[in-house]
């Protein structure tokens, strides 16, 4: 056990490593840097001035010297400054993320609330009209759009109320509050809600066609008690490692859905920072999503060794 | 599985598989849902080849008359704030969400089973070489990769599709790459080998066509989450360039600010995407079922 978590993390290391290189390069291989799109802004630069610029920046010097001092200024703490606003990019970045954490914690619970129970009803009720129905349903949350799931609440919320529920930096209360997150954590979650759902069906048919389930009918369990005490605590299992698979399925929602709510938080910050061309956020950024991806698929992975006895790494 | 063997296993179903409607009417019964979404997914292919016949307007002509004009007789869906018409642009749109949906998922399945199959089948350090780069591949959400690829390569439908098609890759690689694993254990592969077959003409006449079904379910769903993420990059500004009338590039401009106004603007194109992406979506869940009994719920 303790071999395999040390070869996890290692690979999990190797991962990060790679990201940060492929990332790195991928962004300077980019024809026409920050100075460029100034110098497209005030219209004529002269050429000794983007040099100097380019120089303060460190952009003249080789690709590999840029990526050593990248790392070397990470492993201090030191993310570099944004070329944009000119303040240190952790400057920029910490405060946002409280703003999309409590996002994607609410479309977090938002999505396992619908998610689970929808999935086992339509398990239990196989093939009835109320399975078609929640299946249609979940297949619905799959094929929109997130951002478009945002507008039409937003047009809902303006023809029933005449207001837009977008984000203001100071809610006047706690409601407020609530409605603030609420409402785009309900666009991001409806479509992992949808994949739950899914999956909890699958999970639940499987785990009910099994042996020890008609053991448990035979011996006269009720209904109720074979559903839920004996098939739902086996199918949830595999919706577990759903869940891992969803921060990164969810940070991609978080993008969009930030973007249609005006919600000031690192997803939409990161798709600025690409328009602008500015590297130092980027890179950390991307870096930042990397490791909360491989983080919780790690998490997931020992939470899965607890939950199942049966599972043991040997290797 | 070969045709003939598909008629026999419909036929033992009950199916009539001497009339060539009789498959379809079949299998049209016995999945209903992706019935429905074969449906839609050929009226979209439809409307793709004949935007240029049947849209009533030039998508790209502007017209300040009738900017903003809500729906009516001239225009079915309405129009934009440059007097576009707004169906002439969904119509046209289809050509553009087809040539991504197409082209992202060939390319990613292309390199996807190259990767899977040789790192499946040779093993060793290729194996673990191809597993390193499919773990970095796979750490990074699809639109987070998509997003950076996309601004890296600049805007134009080449580099949307080349930008989609990469954070595919994984997923291909990853099944071909479990499916090759379990077939080389197989008798029959190993019969080739005894009869001096080479590695290669093994892997891609013996191992490759046995992949072929799992591909097909993959591909499937591929096709849908290439448009959804088109959809998103072009609504981010990052996708499909101007003036073409990608569906989520429509969406894109200051779409919020026509909720109140205009907000056909943002119906219309929205439920282009979300009808494409259902049909998919049901098409999809029936082929699996159809092909990868395992999965079948």
């Amino acid at each position: 056990m303790t071999a395999y978590l040390v070869r996890r993390f290692l690979l999990m290391i190797l991962t990060l490593f790679g990201i940060s290189v492929i990332i790195f390069v991928l962004l300077r291989i980019v024809p026409g840097n920050i100075v460029d799109i100034l110098a497209d802004a005030a219209g004529f630069v002269n050429p000794a001035e983007k040099a100097r610029i380019e120089a303060e920046l460190g952009l003249d010097k080789p690709i590999p010297v840029q990526y050593a001092k990248w790392i070397g200024g990470l492993t201090r703490g030191d993310l570099g400054f944004s070329y944009v606003s000119e303040k240190p990019a952790l400057d920029e970045i910490l405060p946002r993320i409280p703003i999309t954490a409590r996002l994607a914690a609410a479309a977090l619970v938002f999505s396992i609330l619908f998610g689970v129970p929808l999935g086992v009803i339509s398990a239990v009720k196989q093939n009835t009209s109320l399975d078609y129905g929640l299946r249609v349903l979940s297949l619905t949350g799959l094929s929109m759009p997130a951002f478009w799931l945002g507008l039409l609440i937003l047009m809902a919320f303006v023809s029933l109320t005449g207001t837009l529920p977008i984000y203001s930096a100071a809610p006047k209360s706690f409601i407020d509050s609530l409605i603030m997150y609420s409402v785009p954590a309900a666009a991001v979650g409806f479509r992992s809600s949808a994949l739950i759902m899914r999956l909890t069906r699958s999970s639940m048919l499987e785990v009910l066609r099994q042996d020890f389930i008609r053991t448990a009918r035979s011996k006269g369990a009720s209904e109720k008690s074979v559903n839920y005490h004996h098939a739902l605590r086996n199918a949830v299992l595999p919706v577990i490692t759903i869940i891992g698979i969803e921060a990164a399925f969810l940070i991609g929602g978080l993008i969009v859905t930030e973007t249609v709510f005006n919600i000031p938080g690192v997803a939409r910050f990161l798709v600025e920072a690409i328009r602008w061309r500015d590297y130092p956020i980027v890179q950390n950024l991307v870096m930042f999503v990397a490791l909360i991806v491989v983080v919780t698929n790690f998490l997931v992975d020992m939470a899965y060794t607890a939950l199942d006895p049966r599972i043991r790494y040997s290797d | 599985m070969r045709a003939a063997a598909f008629d026999s296993e419909l036929a033992k179903a009950g199916a009539n598989v001497s009339s060539r409607w009789g498959a379809a009417r079949f299998l049209a019964r016995r999945y209903p849902l992706g019935a429905i979404g074969g449906v839609i997914m050929i009226v979209f292919l439809l409307t793709a080849l004949l935007a240029g016949v049947v849209a009533p307007y030039d998508p790209l002509a502007t017209n300040s008359a009738h900017s903003l004009a809500a729906p009516g007789t001239a225009h079915w869906m309405g129009a934009d704030n440059f007097g576009r018409d707004v169906f002439s642009r969904i119509l046209h749109g289809a050509r553009i969400s087809l040539a991504v949906g197409i082209g992202s998922t060939a390319l990613g399945c292309f390199f996807g089973v190259i990767l899977g199959l040789f790192s499946g089948y040779l093993g060793g350090w290729v194996d673990l070489l191809v597993q390193r780069l499919i773990d970095i591949l796979q750490a990074l959400p699809l639109l987070v990769l998509a997003l950076v690829m996309a601004a890296a390569l600049g805007p134009s439908i080449q580099n949307t599709i080349i930008a989609i098609a990469i954070p595919l890759i994984p997923t291909v690689a990853r099944v071909i790459r479990a499916n090759t694993l379990a077939l080389r254990e197989l008798p029959f592969i190993e019969a080739a080998r005894a009869v001096g077959m080479g590695d290669l003409r093994i892997a891609l006449s013996h191992v490759l066509p046995n992949t072929l079904a799992p591909l097909i379910v993959l591909a499937t769903a591929q096709f849908g989450s290439a448009i959804l993420t088109e959809a998103a990059l072009s609504f981010l500004g990052l996708g499909i360039p101007e003036p073409f009338p990608s569906w989520g590039r429509m969406l894109s401009e200051s779409a919020a600010e026509y909720v109140r106004t205009a907000p056909w603007l943002v119906i219309f194109p929205g439920l282009a995407i979300s009808l494409v992406v259902f049909g998919t979506n049901l098409l999809g869940d029936a082929v699996r079922d159809l092909l990868d009994p395992r999965q079948r719920t």
